[in-house]
Formats: structure tokens, sequence, C-alpha cells
């Protein structure tokens, strides 16, 4: 693992430890002489400060000083709360009339109390995340097996450890939304889905083609099946449900739960969406960029991230005809893509043996470049920010590299089979891992979001529950309209139709046109260079003299003809005077 | 190999799974919002969701009150019973319903020709009717023997009685006709007699809370004040068309809102009647009658359209209207005193009851919460509706409508509360605003709205017109609020 950067990219902000030290010392060696010029100012305020010192009773009650019996409620951690905010507030700067003003604010005290109170109701979690904590002297885990750790946890989490040897070639695995249920499908066309903590089989069936992506559907009754030609559609007992022939010769699929889409990439680099529940299309777009068996989507948004074999990456909407965004990532085809739950960082890798990890919602620069030893054949995030990177035969797991350059794996576990995909077990420690020979589960402690929200996505669901659960969702289906790269674009103010809103009435003879600044109030603090200052200013004083020399230009003849003029006194109301010419 | 210590998800599906069939499932929570992935799509389609599931709900029309043999006139509520309701037809009868069973409970010729107004005293005990045989009559609201079916008190004014209205706790009533004058019940002879040179009043309201004040409207466009301590009347509001009634806000006590034949309602601020503080339009025809709710956040508007508006207090347009295929020209409306219910009379000889919002749910208490929730107030009233109509039972009197459950529960509470948040944050986008908006009306106000629109256009065309062919400034823009005020006299 190379670092190539790391000296340069220091922050201002990362003081070295060494640093700080040597500071401190040679403050307290050496003392600073300010000298101050006392004014009459400074002696006042003195006076002012001894005598509100006297004033103070020495017996009052401070609340600071003396131990309070009912101290109300716990203070919360600032970390903790900022992880629950939903932005800035409004300050209610601007709002003219004092009854909205007060509205707003009064909406602002809920929303605060709301934030505060998911905040206060993390007590009641009840589940701890997982974690490896080791007595070494370098705290390194790479080394640490699966056989070690399967010898340290208890022996139902052990279980999890397994491994599947199957003959049909390579294999993709897939975890349902509430990771209870696995989902996997093979070049040779076997296809079984079962519960894996139970080891409970739903369906085991041999298609008899070549499958080459499978999927979950909104449920865990209804698979998706990217066969030789058509995406096939079962239920939980095998059955053929649907042939879906409008699209074919899928290479990769995702499913998007809250959109009820299925975003599919053919081999002729066409982008589709099907909307699962009424079974239409709703945006089939030709990608232009050929082959693409790279894809997957952005949790944040529902966007598709494209990777080609140029090494960009381009993020898709169904409903736009081009990518809404373009970043060459790699100079040599992309291997894999990931991006993080949050939607914050992206992962990618390209066969120069490279990875990337960059800013989504920013895309200047990657954030961390990383050298590997070989090129990955799949990278995932798991729901904390894990990285599973997969070479080869071995897949390595890191820990913490988006914001910081990490220098070894978190774990890493040899296989002797080549690896086709991995998928984290959303709400689990565990990496199921997709081979040549059959599938592949591990444990990655810390890797699994400990408490799951029973209304999103629950593990130990009930039929009833699941049943309710889809109307609810069917219910909550987000229009494909709405994917866009801010998810909150929906909340914002359309300001570009106001403006034409405002145009339009301005056109109107008998409306009094209303002023309105529909210019965003953002104010370049500190952005605005001082050259160009300069330059505008130097620009106004050229323009200011011109105009005055043109004035002077124009005023001038008249003075010339004025002077020349004799006084005669009282009869200088008998010279004649000729008028000027023009 | 040093000490190594792993801590890995491992859940008890004891802790998640419920212990018995008759236990509820066990829901954890985690709110953090990385758990919840687009947050603001799902919300707008929740909230589009809800926007469309009130349109499909609201159902607004309860019921109607049929009986009267002519169109009704004019309504009085019961100040204490929200079963009671007085209603007076222009061929002289009146008649007392009782709204809990929607039956007629008692019926009788009270004067020849129209019945102007009805008015119950504070009490209850007592209501006071006039009608165009300039007699002021009042009726004992029980019944026990003969005696009580003859009028209590039959006054005779010298002029014509249009309106009636009662003083919120004095034994003063005022009437309106020719001149605003002042009754003690006790009396043959108006206490008092306000004159401003005005033709005829048609219609007088007690402020119900600034209890010295009263509003009457009069012929001559004009709005009157009194105070009934003072020997003369206070000041007065003409616009540019007459009004047709007048009602206070309950809770602001210098506000009321006038019905005007000019299609709109205007709400003045007692203390500046310079110009309206608000207009309420969408009215296709001259408003008739005019009712706050309790709360004072809301208006009812019955007109001569026959439609039903209510309207939001601070706002100038409708939030929705009310009207059926048989439904006529509008002469009284109420809005009853638990906010929950609007009652309309109308020349077809019926009274509407309707509920206030029309999508709401209507809980009607069960049997068993009426007996664990009964207190001696409400015990008091259902004996005294038992005895006003003797036919029924305790148990009758509360027997559940069909088509409305009972109470709401917690959990439908706390959706139809999110529902309501959600309305409220994604009111402004179009696409939710569209569906809160529409409202079916008949072929006829359809016309006629866009009839008006018409006008209002041309007129502002016109004025545009002038006003870009004349010199800056001499064109004023004139504020829709300043038009209609003609001129305020004290």
């Amino acid at each position: 693992m190379k670092e190539p950067n790391k000296k340069t990219n220091k922050r201002y902000f990362e003081l070295d430890k060494n640093e700080t030290e040597q500071k401190s010392e040679g403050q307290s060696q050496e003392v600073k002489v300010y000298n101050v010029k006392i004014t009459p100012r400074i002696l006042k305020a003195q006076k002012f400060k001894e005598q509100h010192r006297k004033s103070v009773k020495p017996n009052t009650y401070n609340k600071f000083n003396k131990t309070q019996k009912y101290p109300g409620k716990a203070p919360i951690d600032p970390e903790r709360l900022k992880k629950y905010t939903r932005g800035k507030g409004l300050v209610g700067k601007g709002v003219r009339h004092p009854l909205y003003k007060e509205k707003l604010k009064q909406k602002e005290k809920k929303i605060n109390y709301a934030q505060v109170q998911s905040a206060r109701a993390e007590i009641l979690l009840t589940e701890d995340q997982g974690g490896i904590t080791i007595d070494d002297e370098d705290g390194k885990t790479t080394a640490i097996s699966q056989k070690i750790i399967a010898e340290n946890i208890d022996i139902a989490a052990a279980t999890k450890i397994f491994e599947l040897n199957l003959d049909f070639g390579p294999y993709r695995a897939k975890y349902s939304r509430n990771g209870r249920h696995l989902l996997i499908g093979s070049k040779k066309g076997h296809l079984a889905a079962f519960d894996w903590i139970t080891k409970k089989l739903h369906f085991e069936i041999n298609v008899m083609e070549s499958i080459h992506d499978i999927s979950w559907l909104h449920i865990e009754t209804m698979v998706a099946a990217a066969q030789k030609e058509f995406l096939h559609i079962y239920d939980n007992t095998g059955t053929e449900l649907h042939c879906v022939k409008k699209i074919d010769k899928i290479l990769r699929m995702e499913f998007l739960p809250y959109h009820f889409l299925l975003a599919v990439v053919s081999e002729y680099g066409f982008l589709t969406w099907l909307d699962i529940s009424i079974g239409e299309i709703v945006g089939h777009y030709n990608n232009h960029l050929g082959r693409c068996s790279v894809m997957t989507q952005n949790p944040y948004n529902a966007t598709l991230c494209l990777g080609d074999p140029k090494g960009v990456v381009s993020l898709w909407a169904p409903t736009v005809k081009q990518p809404l965004a373009k970043i060459l990532c790699h100079k040599t085809p992309l291997t894999a893509i990931a991006v993080d739950n949050r939607g914050m960082y992206m992962a990618t890798s390209g066969v120069d043996r490279s990875l990337k990890i960059w800013d989504i919602r920013n895309l200047d620069g990657p954030l961390q470049h990383y050298k590997l030893r070989s090129a990955p054949v799949d990278l995932e995030f798991s729901q904390t920010d894990m990285l599973a990177v997969g070479l080869d035969e071995t897949v390595e797991i890191y820990n913490d590299c988006c914001t910081q350059t990490t220098e070894k794996p978190y774990l890493r576990h040899r296989m002797a089979k080549s690896i086709s995909n991995f998928k984290f077990c959303p709400y689990e420690d565990v990496l199921g891992v997709g081979t040549t020979h059959g599938f592949t589960s591990i444990i990655v402690p810390g890797s699994g979001e400990a408490n799951f929200d029973a209304l999103e996505s629950n593990p130990f669901q009930t039929k009833s529950q699941r049943r309710e659960a889809e109307v609810k969702a069917l219910l909550d289906k987000i229009p494909a309209e709405l994917i866009t790269l801010n998810p909150f674009e929906v909340t914002e103010v359309d300001v570009p139709s106001l403006k034409e809103q405002m145009e339009a009435k301005k056109k109107l003879l008998h409306v009094k046109p209303k002023k309105m600044d529909t210019t965003p109030r953002r104010k370049n603090k500190g952005k605005t260079h001082i050259a160009r200052k300069k330059i505008i200013k130097e620009a106004a004083r050229r323009e200011y003299l011109e105009q005055t020399k043109e004035v002077q230009k124009s005023l001038k003849p008249e003075q010339k003809q004025k002077a020349p003029k004799q006084s005669f006194g009282v009869l200088d109301r008998f010279v004649s005077n000729p008028k000027s010419k023009k | 190999m040093s000490k190594v210590k792993i801590k890995v998800i491992s859940r008890n599906p004891d802790d998640y799974l419920r212990a018995t069939k008759r236990d509820i499932h066990k829901m954890p929570r985690n709110y953090n919002p990385s758990l919840h992935p687009m947050e603001a799509p799902r919300e707008y389609v929740r909230a589009l969701n809800a926007v469309k599931l009130e349109r499909v709900f609201a159902k607004p029309f309860i019921g109607s009150l049929d009986g009267h043999c002519d169109g009704v006139s004019s309504m009085a509520k019961h100040p204490n019973r929200l079963a009671v309701l007085a209603s007076g037809a222009f061929d002289g009868e009146i008649r007392l319903w009782d709204l809990a069973v929607r039956k007629c409970t008692r019926n009788f010729v009270a004067h020849e020709g129209w019945v102007r107004a009805i008015c119950y005293t504070p009490n209850g005990d007592t209501f006071t009717s006039v009608g165009d045989d300039k007699t002021i009559k009042s009726w004992k609201s029980q019944v026990l023997n003969e005696e009580d079916e003859e009028p209590v008190s039959t006054l005779l004014s010298m002029s014509v009685v249009s309106g009636v209205t009662h003083h919120r706790f004095k034994p003063i009533f005022a009437t309106c006709g020719e001149h605003c004058q002042l009754w003690e019940n006790t009396r043959n002879e108006p206490i008092k007699v306000f004159k401003w040179g005005v033709d005829s009043l048609h219609h007088v309201a007690f402020n119900q809370v600034e209890h010295n004040l009263l509003a009457s409207c009069a012929s001559d466009n004009s709005i009157i004040l009194y105070d009934y301590r003072e020997s003369g009347p206070l000041r007065k509001v003409v616009l540019s068309h007459r009004s047709n009634a007048v009602s206070w806000n309950p809770m602001e006590a210098f506000i009321f809102t006038a019905a005007n034949e000019d299609y709109n309602l205007y709400t003045f601020d007692v203390r500046k009647l310079k110009e309206p503080i608000n207009i309420h339009m969408d009215h296709t025809s001259a408003v008739i009658d005019v009712d706050y709710s309790p709360t004072g956040r809301e208006l009812v508007s019955g007109s001569y359209d026959k439609t039903v508006r209510i309207f939001e207090s601070l706002k100038g347009h409708s939030r929705d209207v009310y009207h059926t295929k048989r439904m006529q020209r509008l002469t009284c409306v109420k809005w009853s005193l638990d906010n929950k219910y609007i009652l309309t009379g109308s020349d077809e000889m019926n009274i509407r009851m309707w509920k206030a919002r029309a999508s709401e749910k209507l809980g009607v208490r069960s049997h068993s919460v009426l007996h664990v929730y009964i207190t001696p107030g409400a015990k008091r009233a259902i004996q005294n509706v038992c005895n006003v109509s003797n036919s029924c039972p305790v148990r009758a009197t509360y027997t559940a409508r069909p088509g409305h459950g009972p109470v709401l529960k917690p959990r439908e509470r706390t959706a139809l509360n999110y529902a309501e948040a959600l309305k409220e944050k994604f009111a402004g986008h179009p696409q939710v605003k569209r569906i809160a908006r529409h409202r079916h009306v008949p072929k006829h106000i359809m016309n006629a709205q866009k009839e008006i629109r018409t006008i209002r256009e041309k007129i502002k065309r016109k004025e545009a017109n002038k006003r870009a062919h004349s010199k800056p400034g001499a064109v004023p823009y004139v504020r829709e609020r300043e038009k209609n005020v003609v001129k305020e006299d004290e």
C-alpha cells in the first residue's frame, strides 16, 4: 500500500504532536512582554469591573459552582446532536410580517426539539456496534483470521461463518434489504434463495441459461434474474412470474427500493429503468459509452453510477437523457465502483491497480489515492463505511479509509477461489462473497449497523408485517422524476420558476409590478479577490477621468470666446453678442 | 498472538419477537438519518397522498332538517345547549329542533308574515322573536304545561321590526327597524331609541365580548355602531353597497364582518373604520348572512348564489365551498358552538347540517364511553333533551349515525396529525396546492365566476390603459380595500 502524497497533503489543522509540544515548551521558557499604554478608558473599565465584583454577594446562588440537587436533563453530546441535524435553521431575517416571523420561530423550535429528542432516544438503542480490540503495541488487526474470530465470539454468531461449495461456476450473491435473505445466481444457471441465518431454503432451480446478475425486488418473495436473453422474475417458490422481453442482454442490475425501479444496463450500452410496480419502463437511454459492466447505485439519492472502459464514471437519472455528471476517475478501464450509504464517498478502482476515494458531492480530485497489489475485482461499502476490496483471491477490508490514508487493511481474508462479487449483509457483521466455487460468508466485526429501525427494514419481520410494509412502501413510492443529485431539491424554493412568474406578471399591464429580489442571498464572504476589486476600481476611475475630460473639452471653446472680451463698464450692453455656433 | 477481544452483532431473537400471540409486535426504532434515506421525496409523496385522501374523504353534508312549510327566514343557536336550534320561516312559523336526532321538537305559528329574527336569552330559558306584524314576542324554551305555549310577553312596536339581538348577560335586547330600539324585558316601551337619519335598519347584533357595543346594517349602505349606554349612535361606515348582516368576532371583540350585496364580505376593525382589514371574495352573488366560528379563526357565509362558503378570517379567499343540487338561495347560516358543524337555512324550506371541516372524521361517543365520561352538566343536558323530546330515551338520543365510526384511536390521531403537518409543510408545492384547492362547483357558479373574472380583468385593463396613456401619477393605484368604503361618519 502506498501513500503518494501524505506529507504534502497536510492541512493547517492537522497539527503535528511534536510541533505543538515544542511550541508549548517554548512559551513556558520565555515570557512575552506586552507594552500596554494605560488610557483613561482602560482605567474606567477596570474601575467598573472592580465595582461589579464587589456588588456580587459571595453567598448568592450560583449554579456553576454549587452542585444542584436536581440538575435537570443530562446534557447531550454536541457530536451526537449533530448527527440528527437537518441543516442550519432559519434565522427569520428578512421576514416582514411579524406573525410569520413568529410562526417560523415556533416551527424552528419544534425542529430543534425533534432533533434533541431523537438524539436523546439513542439511549434506548439496545445493541452495541461490533469491533476488535487487540492488546498489541501497534494494534494491527490485519492478521486476525476467521478462525481466530470464530474462537472469540459466541456460538450463535460463529455460525455466520460458513461456506457453500457449489459447482455451477462463478456465483453472484446479494442480500435482501433487511439482511435476512440471500440470493445466489451462477453463470451456469443455478439460482437459489434462502434465509441464510436459519439456513432455510426458499427455492433452488436451474434456469438452464446463463445468469448474468440477480437482484431482490422490494420484498423477499420476488427476485429478478438477468438471464442469457431476457429479464426473468421469480417468486419465492421458484415459479416464474414474468419474463420481461423489453429488456435484453442485461449485464448488471440495481434495485432502487424507494422508487420501485429496477435499473439495468445492457450489453449494447443501454440503461433502462423498469418500474416493477406497474411493469413499465420509465427511462431507456443509450449511454454512448459502449459495453459497461460496472454499475452501482448511490443509496443517498438513487442515481446510478456507471463506470465505462475509458475510466469515466457517469451519474444517471431516469428522466434525463444525458448523464447528470461525469468524472474521469482513472485513465484505464474501471473495474469497480462503490458508494457509501450516506452518499458522501465514492470508491473507484481501475485496471491500473489504483483505488481512489472521491467526495461524490464535490468531485474535484480524489480524497485518497491508493495503489494496490492487483486490480480490484469488486468494491463495497458497509453500513459503517468500511470498504471491502476484492483482489483476485483475497478480500481486504479497510476501516476508515476515506477521511484518512490507511496503511494496512482492517481485516484480510484469503480464499482459494477467485472472487466474483461480494456484499456486506445489512444489520449484520457479515460479508458474503460469491466465488467461482460457491459462496463464502465471513465475519467482519463492526461492519453492520447494530440497531435497525423496524419501520424501515426489519430482519425479524413476520408475514403480516411484511404485507403491511409492502402496502406502505407502495403508497410512499417516489416518482422517478424526483431522482436528482440533491434529494432535498424538492423542499427547496424553485427560484427560476418564481422568477418566470414574476416576469409574466410584469408583462400584464394592469398589475402593479411587485418588487422582489430573486437572487439568492449569498454573499461571497472573503471570496472577492482584491486584485479584481482593484481592476474594477481602476476601470471606474478611468471612465470618470475620461468623462471629465470630455466635459472639459466641451466647455473649453466657450471660455475661449469669453476670454478676449473687453470690459467697457456700463457700456457693455452695446457690445454686439453674436450667437455661438454649434 | 496477543489477546484479542472481538465483539460481533449477535441478536437474540427473543428480544425482537413477541412472546405470545396476544402480545404486540416489538418495533425497535433508530432515528439515525442515514438509515432513512430520501427523506424529502418520501415526505413529499406522503404529503401528496395525504392531500388526495383529504379530498377523497371530503363529504361535508350530514343531513337536512325538513318540516317548515315555507322558506327558512332566520335561525338562533341555543347559548348553552348544542343540540337545540330555533328556526323561523316566511309563513310565521317557529320550529325548535333537536339536532342530535334531527327531529323537530315543537312548532307553532308565532307571527303573521315573516319571522324576521329570533334570539335566545343568555340563560336559554326563553327566546325572543320578531315578525312582520310589528310584534316582539318572547317564548319559553321548554313547554311543561299548556300555558307555556303562549308567549311570555308580547311587545308592540310602533314601527316595523326586522332584527333582534340580546345582551350577553343583562336583561336587555335591541331591535332594529326604522330605528334601533333598546328594550328591557319588563317594560312595554323601548328604553332607548337610536336614530341617525336612516330609513330602515335590517340587522342588528350585540357584541358578546365587548358587551356594550352593538352594530346594525342600514339601508343607506352603512353599518352603524352603537354603545347602549350612550344616548346616540357612535360611528358609521358607508360602503358602496348594502350590507345584509353583520357578525362579531367572538375572540377579537373589536372585529366584525359584514356580508355585503356586492358579493363580498368586509371585515372591519372598530377602531379604524376607514378601510376594512380584509375583504373576503369568492361569492358570485349577494352574501346574505355571515357567522363566526366560536374560535374566531373562521367564518361561514351564505349567499344568494346557492352556496355556503367558509373563509379563514385572515384570508381573502374561501377555504371551502358547500353546495347541493337541491339547496336554493341561502337565507341564514350558523356555526355551531362546538366548532364542528354548520347549519344553513335556505329558501326551499330546509335546514341543512354540514361538517365545518369537510374531511374530518366525526366521532360519536359509543354507549360505554357515554357512561364513563358523563358529567353532571351533560347529564342535565341529556335530560333536558329528553324532556323536550319526551318520546326518546337517553340512549336513543346518542345513537351513532350511519357512516360515522367511533372516536379516533390514538394511532389514527397521530397519523392524522402527521398528515396535517405534511400538508402544511408542502402546501406551497404546485401539485399539492392544485389538489387541495380543487372544488367541484355547479355550472352556474363556474360561469358566474368566469364572468366576474372577465369583468374584473376588463376594469383593470382599462385602468391600466388609462394609466399608460396619461401623465405618470395621474391615475394612481387604488387598493382594493380603499375602493369600496365611501366614508366614515362620527
